[in-house]
C-alpha cells in the first residue's frame, strides 16, 4: 500500500508543453506513471507521444477524467494554474514550481481548505509511491518498493535518505516531499495521519528543517495520535537567524525556529531524533517491525 | 529584500499614514538645508541601515538647529555603525534622516506578517511600542492584540474596531488610528511583503499618531511585479561576496567557519553544514548551486568559495538529480584551471552522469580527495584540515 497516488492515479500535466513538463511528463510515463492528459491554453487538440493536450484543465478532467494534476507553471502564473485545477475539484494537486509570492499562496491555500483538496506543494520535487507512480520530478531509480514512509521538506536530502535505504535493501511505502515555502498545502501532520493509517508503511522518515513551527507541530500530533516508530532529521543547525537559507520557508525569524527547538520537541514526543544525516537509514531500519 | 527607514516611511505615506517631515541627506550642507526647511525647535538626525538598534549604537542624534543638525550630520556619515543586529563589523553610514522631532506622549506598535501555520496575514499592536515584537511576545503576550485577516476580504472596517478598542483606544482616537491599521495592511499586501511595521508608532502630546520608525521587508518572489520596490535595493547593505554570488544566480550566504561548501539543493546544503559541524569544524558557508546549475554558474561559485580567506578546506557534496554530476566537475575544473588553488577539495558526487563526473575529476591533473558518501566526504575534510594544521 501506499498513500496520496498509486496505480490508480490518473494524472494531468499543467504546462506539458514547456520545457520541464514535457521532459518531465516524459519521465513519469517512463516510470509507469498514467499520464493520459496535458493542458496548455492555445495548444488543446495537439497530442505530445500520444497524450492529448487541452487549452483547460476542465476539459481535460471532462475528457479523460484524470484524478491528480502535476503542475509544471513558471511562477508568475503558479498560483492561477492551482487555483484551476482546484476549480475542478481534482483532488490531488501537485505543484512543483518554485518561486510562486507567498500572499499569492496565502488565497490559493484559503480557497483549498474550502474545497477540501489536497495540495502537494509548491516548490516540492513531488510524490513517489515507488513501483507504482511518480508525479514528480525525483531520480525514480533510486527507489524501491518498501515499508517507510518519508516526508520532507527538502528535495536532495530525501534522495540522500532514500539512498541510503535502498543502498541497504530498505525500500519506501511513498515518499512526499511537502515543499520548501512558506506557505505550502499539506504538511507533515496531514501525513502523519495519512502514513499512519497506511497498513503499507511500518515507519516513518521526517526531515524538517529550520524556520516555522510545522515539526514543533508534527510533534504534539505524534505525541497524541501516532503509534507507528518516527525517526527524524532537522536540517539548519548550523544556519545563521535571521538569514534564509535557500528555501523561503528556512528561515530562523525572531528567535523561533531554530532546529534545536524542534530537535527538542521531537525527542520529547517519543521520535527518534538524528543528527548525523548520514544516519537516518541506518537508524529507521532497525525500529521496522516495532509496532 | 529590505529597505532603508525613508523609504519605507516614503511607501507608507503613500497610504495616507502620517510621519515626521522631513527627508533624507548624504552631505552635511544637505542636512543643514533640509533642517532649516523643516523650522522645527527639535530636530532628528538618523542613520540609515539595514539594522535595528541604531540609537544604541550613537546612530540617532536630537538637536535644536540647522547647525547643530550639520553637526550631527558630520559625526554620524561615515561612522562605522555597531548594532546587535550588524554584528561586530558593523556597517558605514551614507546617509542619514533629518525630521522634524515630536513630543511623545505614549510609543505603540503595529506591525504585519504572514502567519505561516494560520496560512494568512496577522495584524498585531500593542500599547507599549518602542521594543522589540519578538520580546514583547515572549515576555507579555497578554499584550499583543492581534487579527488575523481573511485573504478573500482584505482588511474591513470591522477589523480597526477590533485592533483600536481591543487596545483600549478611546473613540476618537480608534478613528484616527483607522488609516494607520488600514494603510499599512495595503501596503503590506499590495507590495508584497513579508513583514510591514511601525514601531514606535506615537501619540504626540497634541493628540495625533505618527509613524515615528518603519520597516518593510519584501518577498523576493514577488518583486517581479513591483519594479518600483525591487530599484529600492542598495549593495552597499549587501556583503560583497553575497552580491557576485547573486548575480550568477547562485544561492550563498557567509558565515565565519574554515570549510567552504558547495551543494545541490538547500536542505542537503544545511545538512552538509550540519554534518561538517558534527565531524568538528565549522561551515565558512551555505552554497546551494541549484538544479538548474550551469558548468559557468559552478565555476563562479567555487570561486566565490575560495575568495573567503577563512576558507582551509573544501566540500563539494553534490547528489545530481536535476544536476548533472558531470556538468558539476567540469565547471569545479574550469576553476580550478583559472585560478591557484591551494587548499585541500574533497568531493562527493552521487546520482544523474556520476561515472563521467568523476572522470573529468580525475583527468584534471588536480588532486581532488574522492569520497564514496556524505559521511565519509565529511570525515576525510575533517582529516585534511588536521593535516594542514600540522
Amino acid at each position: 500500500m501506499s498513500i496520496l497516488v498509486d496505480e490508480h492515479t490518473r494524472v494531468v500535466v499543467q504546462g506539458i508543453t514547456g520545457n520541464e513538463g514535457m521532459f518531465h511528463a516524459r519521465q513519469m510515463v517512463d516510470y509507469g506513471t498514467r499520464v493520459i492528459a496535458g493542458v496548455t491554453p492555445g495548444k488543446g487538440g495537439q497530442q505530445i507521444d500520444g497524450i492529448p493536450i487541452f487549452n483547460t484543465v476542465a476539459l481535460a478532467v471532462q475528457e479523460t477524467g484524470a484524478n491528480a494534476s502535476a503542475i509544471f507553471v513558471p511562477p508568475a502564473f503558479a498560483a492561477d494554474a492551482i487555483l484551476e485545477a482546484a476549480d475542478t475539484g481534482v483532488p490531488t494537486i501537485v505543484c512543483l514550481t518554485e518561486g510562486i509570492p507567498t500572499l499569492d499562496m496565502v488565497t490559493v491555500k484559503k480557497v483549498l481548505k474550502e474545497k477540501r483538496l489536497k495540495l502537494i506543494g509548491p516548490n516540492t520535487p513531488g510524490v513517489i509511491s515507488p513501483g507504482k507512480c511518480k508525479v514528480g520530478v525525483m531520480a525514480a531509480y533510486i527507489h524501491k518498493p518498501g515499508p517507510i514512509g518519508i516526508m520532507s521538506r527538502s528535495g536532495t536530502l530525501t534522495y540522500e535518505v532514500v539512498d541510503q535505504l535502498t543502498q541497504k535493501g530498505v525500500g519506501q511505502s511513498t515518499c512526499v516531499g511537502i515543499g520548501g515555502d512558506q506557505i505550502i498545502g499539506l504538511n507533515f501532520v496531514d501525513l502523519l495521519e495519512m502514513f499512519e493509517k497506511d497498513p503499507g508503511t511500518e515507519a516513518m522518515v521526517m526531515i524538517g528543517e529550520i524556520g516555522g513551527t510545522a515539526e514543533e507541530e508534527a510533534a504534539e500530533f505524534i505525541r497524541r495520535n501516532v503509534r507507528k516508530p518516527v525517526v527524524a532529521f532537522i536540517a539548519g543547525l548550523t544556519a545563521p537567524p535571521g538569514r534564509r537559507v535557500g528555501h523561503a520557508g528556512a528561515i530562523i525569524a525572531g528567535g523561533r525556529g531554530t532546529a534545536r527547538e524542534k530537535m527538542e520537541a521531537l525527542g520529547k514526543a517519543g521520535v527518534k531524533v538524528v543528527r548525523n544525516p548520514a544516519l537516518i537509514g541506518e537508524e529507521v531500519i532497525p525500529l521496522l517491525g516495532k509496532v | 529584500m529590505k529597505i532603508h527607514e525613508y523609504q519605507a516611511k516614503e511607501i507608507l505615506r503613500s497610504y495616507g499614514v502620517q510621519i515626521p517631515r522631513g527627508r533624507v541627506a548624504e552631505a552635511t550642507e544637505e542636512a543643514f538645508l533640509i533642517a532649516r526647511e523643516i523650522g522645527a525647535k527639535k530636530i532628528v538626525v538618523k542613520a540609515q541601515i539595514h539594522a535595528g538598534g541604531r540609537g544604541k549604537g550613537g546612530g540617532v542624534k536630537v538637536v535644536s538647529t540647522p547647525e547643530e543638525a550639520e553637526k550631527a550630520a558630520g559625526e554620524i556619515l561615515g561612522m562605522r555603525l555597531v548594532t546587535h543586529q550588524t554584528g561586530p563589523e558593523g556597517r558605514i553610514v551614507r546617509k542619514v534622516l533629518i525630521e522634524e522631532g515630536v513630543e511623545i506622549k505614549e510609543e505603540l506598535y503595529l506591525g504585519v506578517v504572514v502567519d505561516r501555520s494560520k496560512a494568512c496575514p496577522v495584524m498585531m499592536a500593542s500599547r507599549e511600542g518602542g521594543v522589540e515584537i519578538e520580546k514583547m511576545a515572549e515576555e507579555t503576550p497578554e499584550k499583543i492584540v492581534k487579527e488575523w485577516i481573511d485573504p478573500l476580504t482584505g482588511f474591513k472596517p470591522f477589523h480597526a474596531n477590533k485592533m483600536g478598542y481591543g487596545l483600549g483606544l478611546e473613540p476618537a482616537q480608534v478613528g484616527k488610528m483607522r488609516v494607520f491599521f488600514a494603510g499599512l495592511y495595503r501596503a503590506f499586501w499590495e507590495k508584497d511583503c513579508l513583514l510591514a511595521e511601525i514601531n514606535p508608532l506615537v501619540l504626540t502630546k497634541s493628540g495625533d499618531f505618527v509613524a515615528l520608525d518603519a520597516k518593510m521587508n519584501f518577498d523576493d518572489n514577488g518583486l517581479y511585479r513591483h519594479k518600483e520596490i525591487a530599484a529600492l535595493r542598495d549593495l552597499n547593505e549587501e556583503a560583497p561576496l553575497e552580491i557576485e554570488a547573486s548575480k550568477h544566480n547562485l544561492n550563498y550566504v557567509k558565515l565565519d567557519g574554515n570549510v567552504g561548501c558547495m551543494v545541490n539543493g538547500a536542505g542537503l546544503a544545511m545538512a552538509t553544514m550540519d554534518i561538517i559541524k558534527v565531524v568538528g569544524a565549522e561551515p565558512a558557508n551555505f552554497l546551494d548551486v541549484g538544479g538548474g546549475a550551469t558548468a559557468d554558474m559552478v565555476r563562479h561559485g567555487f570561486k566565490i568559495l575560495i575568495s573567503d580567506p577563512g576558507v582551509k578546506a573544501i566540500f563539494i557534496n553534490i547528489f545530481g538529480g536535476f544536476l548533472r554530476c558531470d556538468t558539476l566537475a567540469t565547471g569545479v575544473t574550469e576553476a580550478v584551471r583559472d585560478t591557484k588553488v591551494n587548499v585541500p577539495v574533497v568531493v562527493r558526487l552521487e546520482g544523474t552522469n556520476v561515472a563521467e563526473g568523476k572522470r573529468i575529476l580525475k583527468e584534471s591533473g588536480f588532486h581532488f580527495t574522492v569520497a564514496a558518501g556524505m559521511k565519509e566526504g565529511a570525515e576525510k575534510v575533517a582529516e585534511a584540515l588536521r593535516s594542514s594544521k600540522q
